[in-house]
């Protein structure tokens, strides 16, 4: 077989496996769809580049480039198949304009120098900076597109050696309430159930969660199970139809902010219809209240700590009846009957339910309390921790939970434990082999905040990697104009030129993926090694190395001690002596270079797939369930009322302003804008209107539209009745194209728990130009 | 140029008839789904010249309702 033919079998095999994830079950002649066999190219495993499902790829190697990718049939998370972002995912390594030596900003103007000499730039201007203004004024920016290895390096840089707790990564903005969701309810965090849940539930209910677009893989397999199981139902709850929508069961529309009153509903109407689980409840579950009316964070320094207040099940009980199904309809929009109609699915006997959501409800102002409530319904059903039942929360990133949730790498988090309590900052202590005292016991600045503390000066250098907040920042003028104050110092590493580039001081080129050594952790609990497999273009460096060296020139030489050739390895096993023991145990390095991942807690040898269920989890006592995140061993049940979001439409600004992604983009697009045929798929943004409202506006698809928010304004092309459609008074906007920056109109408040942005609502004006 | 791969969704009924349009045409390989209306289709053209006289004539196939890109390879050996 020539070098072309095999191109050709290879793109017809990618083709084939997107039809299966388009008509489940779909056949093509069998001599036709036979694997690619191995031809000149040489296969290695890697877990995708792109979003937080972490579909196990093989990445086709010929003459030192990555010429090919297809599904590894091996991994249990995707078994073959990829997305399209997937298959093009080595192209993005080849975008011409591929950052390859660092630059330093002289006179205004960005100038190539050496690796080294910028490294000690930003080692001095480190220095510098906490002689004058103390260890507290330098910040570390990170990413869930760390891998675990630069996450867990930049904690022990900044928290075991300088001594802050300045060390945040994007993960707050897509994840946060996800952690304090899980934490709030059950003591610990990550999901108790895993991707298997999907074969076995009767019922999928998608929670503000576009997984046709947003988890494709993961979609087709629930897809998949409908098709051959013929007892599923999947149930779309959203502010907005998209094609997860189009594919559903049932589609309900809920008005933004809704879904808390919604979840107390399919509470109530629980215990109206005696669906309680009481033997799982009395057993395994206690009844707490939080603080209410817990603000929005809107101002700088705003503080806000929960308590929780123990209360009796008739108390919860009765406070949801302010949440009869007929008394919400009008806050919610959805009817009485369909509210029924939810409950009784979850209140069903003999169906298994997963709830799944990611960003529609973490990005909130109430993230962590929509994430508690979601909970609530599962525990009060006694719908959890077994094969099919389970509310699992999906993420956006390839390690936000293997870098950012499980390393740490938040203010008041370390690889174990948070900074606050005294045994963990000894544990770290003597891991790193630090003095304790070197370890902060107080969190600092959460990400909005820390960007507020640029702005005001209390933070003067900040060091960005792998992550473009120049895009992504709710309320993105005040941040941008952080960035550009005079005295501050800002150094970024990256793969392309982005508008976070555009304002550094200095630029480090980064080793991209498969071009360094690395793992992620995905959504399920997952960790995935990938090996080197191609060299990083001229001066790039991994961000692992890039932390190193610059920790070396402060002076902690001694807490990087390892080699270029075997860090990665020395790093993994130093890393998971922090995680020792049932509740959280981690692979070998061997184990993970030779599996398809594998899932944590791994006790001899074995991964544990439904956590708090002795049935699964060896950490558990007496074999039944056991939420041992919580010192009593019971999961808590919260009261979370109703409360409105900080800003909703009026008078001037009539529209409610969703953002989100698109199938063909990843995030701010600066990987996937560099591949031809997602760009061209999807070039630029554009504004998305329901078709009652554009006529009444007069506006067309292709037209221009002015959007104005309290904050900013922008002109983008309106597009109606094509991908999706948002509810009336609604517009979506997609936050990929940095030459159409949403965020400029978007607001900065948050969840006062989590600290995570709400992306999802805010108010704007929409006129025709 | 690069190697292409599409799904293929014909117009109503007319499953077979694009099968042969497009089997007629010289850079094209099309694989009809065995259980659904739907073909894969790969292509290959030479330089940009021939992808748009290949463009050209697709536009042109009635039978032909859209198509989805999947996937573009390039190959730095041809």
């Amino acid at each position: 077989m020539n070098r072309r033919i095999f191109m050709k079998r290879l793109a017809a095999a990618s083709a084939f496996s997107a039809a299966a994830s388009m008509f489940p079950g779909i056949i093509f002649a069998e001599e036709q769809n036979s694997n690619v066999p191995d031809g000149p190219i040489s296969w290695k495993k890697s877990p995708c580049r792109f979003c937080g499902v972490g579909c196990g790829l093989l990445i086709g190697l010929a003459n030192g480039k990555a010429v090919a990718v297809k599904g590894d049939p091996k991994s249990p998370v995707n078994k073959g198949l990829c997305c399209v972002k997937g298959y093009h995912s080595v192209m993005s390594l080849y975008g011409e304009d591929r950052l390859t030596k660092p630059l330093v900003r002289k006179n205004g103007r960005m100038v190539e120098t050496s690796m080294e000499e910028a490294l000690d730039l930003v080692a001095d201007k480190m220095k510098e900076t906490i002689a004058k203004y103390g260890k507290d004024s330098v910040s570390l920016y990170g990413s869930g597109q760390w891998t675990i290895p630069d996450g867990y390096v930049a904690s022990k840089l900044m928290k075991g050696g300088i001594g802050t707790n300045n060390l945040e990564a994007n993960a707050r903005l897509c994840m946060a309430s996800a952690v304090t969701g899980f934490i709030s309810s059950f003591g610990m965090d990550e999901p108790m159930g895993c991707y298997d849940d999907i074969d076995h539930a009767n019922v999928f209910v998608l929670w503000g969660n576009n997984m046709a677009e947003m988890h494709p893989v993961l979609f087709s397999r629930i897809l998949d199970n409908r098709l051959k199981r013929g007892n599923v139902k999947v149930i779309d709850l959203a502010t907005r139809t998209t094609r997860t929508s189009v594919a559903a069961d049932r589609s309900i529309l809920f008005k933004p902010q809704g879904d808390l009153a919604i979840a107390n509903a399919i509470c109530y109407e629980i215990i109206q219809n005696g669906w309680v689980n009481r033997k799982f409840v009395e057993s395994h579950c206690t009844f707490k209240q939080g603080k209410s009316n817990i603000g929005y964070g809107l101002e700088d320094k705003f503080k806000f700590k929960d308590e929780a207040k123990n209360i009796s099940f008739e108390e919860f009980k009765h406070f949801l009846n302010d949440y009869k199904p007929e008394n919400v309809e009008d806050l919610t929009g959805v009817s009485a009957k369909d509210i029924k109609y939810l409950a009784s699915l979850f209140g069903d006997p003999n169906k298994k339910v997963m709830s799944l959501w990611c960003m529609g409800a973490n990005q909130h102002t109430r993230g962590t309390w929509i994430n508690n409530l979601i909970y609530n319904i599962h525990l009060l059903t006694g719908k959890i921790s077994e094969p099919g039942n389970g509310p699992f929360s999906l993420t956006g990133q390839p390690s936000a939970c293997g870098t950012v949730r499980e390393v740490g790498t938040l203010t008041h988090k370390l690889p174990h434990g948070v900074v606050a309590n005294e045994k963990d900052r000894k544990m770290a202590a003597e891991i790193w082999q630090v003095p304790v005292e070197n370890i902060p016991a107080k969190p600092s600045y959460h990400t909005v905040e820390m960007f507020r503390a640029l702005d005001r000066g209390d933070i003067r250098f900040m060091w960005i990697q792998v992550t473009n907040p120049l895009v992504t920042m709710p309320k993105l003028n005040r941040y941008k104009a952080a960035t550009e104050k005079e005295d501050r110092f800002i150094v970024v590493s990256d793969v392309y030129p982005t508008p976070t580039t555009e304002i550094a001081d200095v630029i480090l080129p980064s080793a991209m993926w498969i071009e360094r050594e690395g793992m992620y952790g995905n959504s399920e609990r997952r960790t995935q090694h990938f090996e080197q497999m191609l060299e990083p273009p001229g001066e790039a460096m991994s961000d692992t190395w890039q932390l190193i060296e610059v920790g070396r020139r402060l002076g902690y030489e001694k807490l990087f001690p390892w080699s270029q050739e075997t860090h990665i390895e020395e790093i993994w096993k130093e890393y998971t002596r922090f995680h020792k023991g049932k509740k959280h145990g981690m692979a070998s390095y061997e184990v993970l270079k030779d599996q398809p991942g594998v899932q944590w807690p791994f006790v001899d040898g074995k991964e544990t797939k439904w956590r708090f269920n002795g049935k699964y989890d060896p950490a558990c006592k007496d074999g039944g369930f056991d939420f041992y995140g919580k010192p009593e061993g019971k999961a808590w049940i919260w009261v979370r009322p109703y409360e409105a979001p900080p800003e909703s439409p009026d008078n001037d600004f009539p529209f409610w302003l969703n953002t989100g992604r698109v199938l063909e983009h990843w995030h701010t697009g600066s990987m996937t804008r560099r591949v031809p045929v997602l760009h061209r798929a999807v070039p630029h943004s554009y504004v998305e209107l329901n078709p009652d409202d554009a006529t009444k506006l007069n506006i067309r698809t292709g037209d221009k539209v002015k959007l104005v928010s309290r904050r900013g304004e922008i002109v983008l092309p309106a597009s109606v009745n094509q991908r999706a459609q948002p509810t009336r008074g609604q517009v979506f906007v997609p936050f990929f194209d940095e030459a159409l920056l949403i965020n400029q109109l978007t607001l900065d408040a948050f969840c006062p728990i989590s600290k995570q942005p709400d992306y999802k609502k805010c108010a704007v004006r929409v006129e025709k130009v | 140029m690069p190697i292409k791969s599409y799904i293929a969704f014909p117009a109503k009924g007319q499953r077979s008839v694009l099968s042969k349009e497009l089997n007629k045409l010289p850079w094209c390989e099309a694989i009809p789904a065995e259980n659904k209306d739907v073909l894969v289709l790969v292509t290959d053209t030479k330089d940009q010249k021939e992808e748009d006289l290949f463009q050209e004539k697709l536009n042109k196939i009635k039978s032909l309702d859209h198509l989805t890109l999947v996937s573009g390879f390039n190959d730095p050996g041809f």
